[in-house]
């Protein structure tokens, strides 16, 4: 094949895949969970969102405690470590809670939402489930799909709570900033329409995203132990580098001056 | 059947707590007071020089926070800038018409803010009116520059 061919069959291959992707994902949310499907979505809850928390708790805790010690360092210098809440908080609101949370989300449950499906497909319980009947996007795909949009934005918030206790533990307990003028200058800074929610919209985007791409790395698989494998590491390099890029985008439409 | 249904509580639970996470974010964190006076008094000032003012910044009456500014635009008629900010409507109401409105700096380098001032006239300033007496922001460069001039008579 010359390099002209292969370009061109690369990138119809992308193509193909990006909306078989997309219709993927429509078909996908359409199938609304009923009665049943609210258990199967309640245990997918349990699996994505409920089993991430532990992770999510302690990266919050020390990425916290690391912002305060930082930030108490370099304001310090300016006779300003009053203003250390609110820098903590800022950053954890904006930036850090949502796109930590995501990177990790798609190394702990993307990767192994991929797995589960990957290999569901492999030993063709998907075919199977076809063949009696039952709708795989109905029964599999959904309630992971909706499981992770919604554990998301859950599991920013803790993010930020637990970060900003961190801060507080560092900033106040061990550095002695006082704790009237870390609290009062976080109040006074932070917006809670503009700040908070725009974080939260951030993570929703997200969830969406890693979620998206997670579920559908292990439909679209070849079921193949390698081909479970590199879908699972495409899960989680395609999450990250989605979640860095859109944060980019996202921030320059929030907070970006047009 | 007991399995699932520690799994519920653990779901619900789990739902609750990133609620109420949500909501110590809205309280301690923002500050969102639960029946807060509504920020929809609207008045306007012209300054001639907001140095360094911004959207969003805080309107301040006797050091407490009442507002905040939400625009800032260039009069095109007195080529001053115009600045436009919300405050709580119960001290709107009580602002007379010869208030005053200064931009203040916390600090010697902090933020800029606007301070209001009541006058004792009779008439009360409306929603949508304008503060005629005000006070620019200090510039660093422009006292630096009087003092460099005088020195040198």
């Amino acid at each position: 094949m010359s390099p002209l061919t292969s370009l061109g069959h690369k990138t119809l291959n992308t193509l193909e895949s990006l909306g078989r992707s997309a219709i993927f994902l429509v078909q996908a949310l359409f199938h609304l969970p009923r009665a049943e499907g609210v258990r199967l979505w309640l245990r997918q809850m349990y699996f994505v969102g409920v089993m991430s928390l532990p992770i999510v708790a302690v990266s919050g805790l020390f990425i916290g405690m690391v912002i305060a010690l930082q930030g108490y360092l370099v304001l310090s210098g300016f006779g300003a470590d009053e203003a250390l809440g609110q820098m903590v908080a800022l950053s954890l609101l904006r930036e850090l809670a949502p796109v930590v949370t995501a990177l990790l989300f798609a190394g702990r449950a993307g990767s192994a939402l991929t797995a589960e499906i990957g290999l569901m497909k492999a030993t063709e319980q998907l075919s199977s489930m076809e063949m009696i009947g039952v709708d795989p996007l109905r029964r599999v795909i959904s309630p992971r799909l909706w499981a992770g949009f919604i554990s998301m934005p859950i599991l920013t918030v803790f993010f930020s709570v637990i970060g900003i206790a961190g801060g507080y533990l560092v900033g106040v307990d061990w550095l002695g900033v006082d704790q009237g003028s870390f609290w009062g200058n976080m109040q006074g800074s932070v917006i809670f329409l503009d700040d908070v929610m725009n974080g939260m919209l951030k993570s929703v985007v997200f969830g969406v995203v890693v979620t998206w791409i997670a579920v559908f790395q292990g439909y679209d698989l070849i079921p193949t132990s390698e081909g479970i494998s590199r879908a699972t590491t495409r899960t989680v390099v395609f999450g990250s580098l989605a979640v860095l890029g859109l944060d980019f985008i996202l921030t320059a439409l929030m907070f970006g001056e047009f | 059947m007991k399995r699932s249904k520690w799994l519920e509580a653990g779901v619900g639970a789990f739902v609750l707590a990133g609620f109420l996470g949500l909501v110590f974010l809205g309280l301690q964190v923002s500050g969102l007071a639960p029946g807060q006076a509504e920020q929809n008094f609207t008045i306007h000032a012209n300054f001639s020089n907001i140095g360094g003012l911004k959207e969003r910044s805080r309107v301040t009456m006797a050091g407490v926070t009442v507002g905040r500014i939400t625009d800032i635009e260039l009069d095109p008629q007195w080529l001053e800038g115009r600045v436009t900010m919300k405050i709580d409507s119960d001290v709107g109401e009580k602002l007379t018409e010869d208030s005053t409105a200064s931009i203040l700096t916390a600090g010697l380098l902090g933020e800029k803010y606007i301070g209001l001032s009541t006058g004792g006239a009779p008439e009360m300033i409306k929603d949508g009116g304008t503060i005629r007496d005000t006070q620019s922001a200090l510039v660093l460069e422009e006292l630096i520059q009087q003092f460099v001039s005088n020195m040198s008579k």
